[in-house]
């Protein structure tokens, strides 16, 4: 079953066509990529799905619902959640605060004006512990490295219990070791939690390893798809990629 | 823990000074009830303005409608059968102990009441606008409300309303009772507040101040939380605006109920001076701010606004966080150096 189909999609800031004609499919449970030349339109076909902006035709349907009209919150709270290129990770918070503010507070509304229950704590921890930043639990998230961020960020999407996670280059500015340690921390949620995963990815290293299925957008079109190793030996990807 | 029970001690005992102050020093319990009025108005702006990090400039809206709606409830709820003057700026009633406080007690809720529902209305307009283009759409509500009220003759207009005369057979004083309601009345708004900035509630309001695009990505109805928080804010700001109309006695639209370049102004300097987003910072700095200004006021005369500048202006150039804010970035870098586990 399809958790999210993408239906020739089209979207263009004034004249500048960002995205055309885009569809994808992601199966339920897998691990699915997206890759293609800076400016190819993956980051505006992110924002299109999770609702940051509306599209201009075409469809968008996660787990049977078509989301394309709603907004942001609304479609979090339908459990697909994204993290950015850049960190996006609330600063001036420690990091256990910037976890607690990730459960979902809003599922008891009576309970608003209490602490955080004792179950939120005790994910907080086991998730911190997950990403590697237990020890580092009471520092303010702004003080952290830019890796450390990116895994922060990480765990507090997971916090959420999401079914669908987009990640828009989790590996970026990652140091080399702390990159085999994420990809192992994504399979893993994918394999243990079930939480099917969309990547966008520059990393061809990271991405072939990963994803059983890939995607590549260039120039605002879906220029081609398929299992890893077809996607490598593709001569359009590569041309793509070497600007020919 | 160690930590807390310090606090607690400290509260105590302020509050047990505070309860016995005003036998003390007589003839300055004006000033004395002025002092929990400012902590009330610099603690309500915080909860937008540092914990939110929503600066408002309009926050004197409600406390005006607060003082006019409790007149008027004062001044109608027990009067039908008076003589009615000329005008409406002119009108006192007398009313008897009882009826006094009655009406009091009701005008006051209805005060905080209509400011809740304004702040529902209003914010459901204006808060979805983001960070600065809030604080200039607020630079004109207290404006509005003035020019507004000028024109209502209901209200008294442009020559404002007298508030009823407080009934003199009464075993308190009204200096005496006014100052132990703001008392209360800032004692309750600080423990409701600090209980609020603790929960659930508050950290969502300190998830927006710090990244509210990634609150919004993470599923938290932004919007609402800010409204939320402004009711609170605009129900507290209230209930002192309808006591401060009493304590002055004499309601003016421009100059006291809607009085932007005083109150307005202040509620923001005394909550910035402390340090905003902390729960000691808007006390410290209404403390801190009104005592300079009574102090300034009673040696410097003519040159006090002068000497209340240069304050402020200390305060912005050396510690443009605030004093508490100073204080908490000098605490967490030695946290951060010298326990990079970093507990506490």
């Amino acid at each position: 079953m399809n958790l999210l189909n993408v239906k020739s999609v089209d979207k263009s800031y004034g004249g500048v066509i960002a995205n055309h004609d885009v569809s994808l499919n992601v199966p339920e449970g897998k691990i699915v990529g997206i890759i293609g030349p800076n400016g190819s339109g993956k980051t505006t076909l992110f924002n299109s799905i999770v609702g940051h902006h509306p599209i201009d035709s075409g469809e968008i349907n996660f787990d049977g619902k078509e989301i394309s009209s709603l907004t942001i919150p609304k479609i979090a709270r339908l459990g697909m959640l994204r993290t950015f290129q850049q960190t996006h990770i609330y600063g001036k918070m420690t990091c256990v605060q910037n976890m607690q503010i990730s459960s979902d507070i809003d599922a008891n509304w009576k309970r608003i004006f209490n602490p955080f229950s004792k179950e939120v704590d005790e994910m907080v921890d086991e998730l911190l512990a997950f990403v590697g930043l237990y020890k580092k639990r009471f520092l303010l998230a702004g003080d952290l490295s830019f890796g450390q961020q990116k895994l922060l960020e990480f765990a507090m999407s997971l916090m959420k219990k999401p079914k669908m996670l987009l990640l828009d280059e989790p590996t970026a500015g990652v140091n080399p070791t702390l990159i085999n340690g994420l990809i192992d921390r994504l399979r893993q949620v994918n394999e243990e939690k079930g939480i099917t995963l969309l990547v966008i990815e520059h990393n061809m290293r990271v991405v072939m390893n990963l994803a059983e299925h890939i995607y590549c957008l260039a120039n605002g079109t879906m220029l081609a798809d398929g299992k890893p190793d077809e996607i490598q030996n593709d001569k359009r990807v590569i041309d793509a990629y070497l600007g020919n | 823990m160690m930590k807390e029970n310090k606090q607690n001690t400290l509260i105590w005992l302020g509050l047990a000074i505070s309860a016995i102050v005003p036998l003390l020093l007589p003839n300055h319990i004006t000033v004395l009830t002025y002092i929990w009025v400012m902590i009330i108005l610099a603690l309500t702006w915080d909860m937008l303005g540092g914990q939110t990090g929503y600066t408002s400039f309009g926050n004197i809206l409600f406390f005006g409608v607060g003082m006019y709606v409790c007149a008027v409830v004062q001044r109608d709820m027990f009067s039908s059968g008076l003589e009615r003057f000329e005008r409406v700026s002119e009108i006192v009633v007398n009313l008897s102990v009882s009826e006094y406080f009655i009406s009091l007690a009701i005008g006051t809720i209805s005060g905080a009441i209509v400011a809740v529902i304004l702040a529902i209305i209003l914010g459901s307009g204006i808060l979805g606008m983001r960070g600065h283009y809030f604080a200039i759409c607020t630079l004109g509500l207290g404006h509005a409300a003035a020019e507004i009220t000028s024109g209502i003759e209901y209200l008294g207009a442009g020559s404002g309303m007298v508030a009823p005369l407080y009934p003199s057979e009464f075993l308190m004083g009204k200096e005496v009772f006014y100052y132990y309601s703001f008392l209360l009345v800032a004692v309750a708004t600080f423990f409701l507040f600090k209980k609020i900035y603790k929960s659930q509630f508050g950290l969502a309001l300190n998830a927006i101040r710090d990244n509210e695009n990634k609150a919004e990505s993470m599923g938290i109805h932004t919007t609402q939380y800010k409204i939320a928080g402004w009711s609170i804010s605009a129900f507290f700001l209230a209930i002192a605006g309808a006591g401060v109309g009493n304590v002055i006695g004499f309601i003016d639209p421009v100059e006291i109920a809607f009085s932007g370049p005083t109150f307005g102004v202040w509620m923001i300097v005394m909550a910035i001076l402390g340090g905003k987003g902390t729960i000691w910072g808007p006390v410290l700095g209404a403390i801190i701010l009104y005592s300079a200004k009574e102090t300034f006021w009673t040696y410097l005369l003519g040159w006090d606004k002068v000497a209340l500048g240069l304050l402020i202006l200390i305060v912005v150039v050396y510690f443009p966080k605030g004093i508490l804010g100073y204080f908490k970035d000098k605490k967490q870098l030695s946290d951060s150096v010298l326990s990079p586990k970093g507990e506490g």
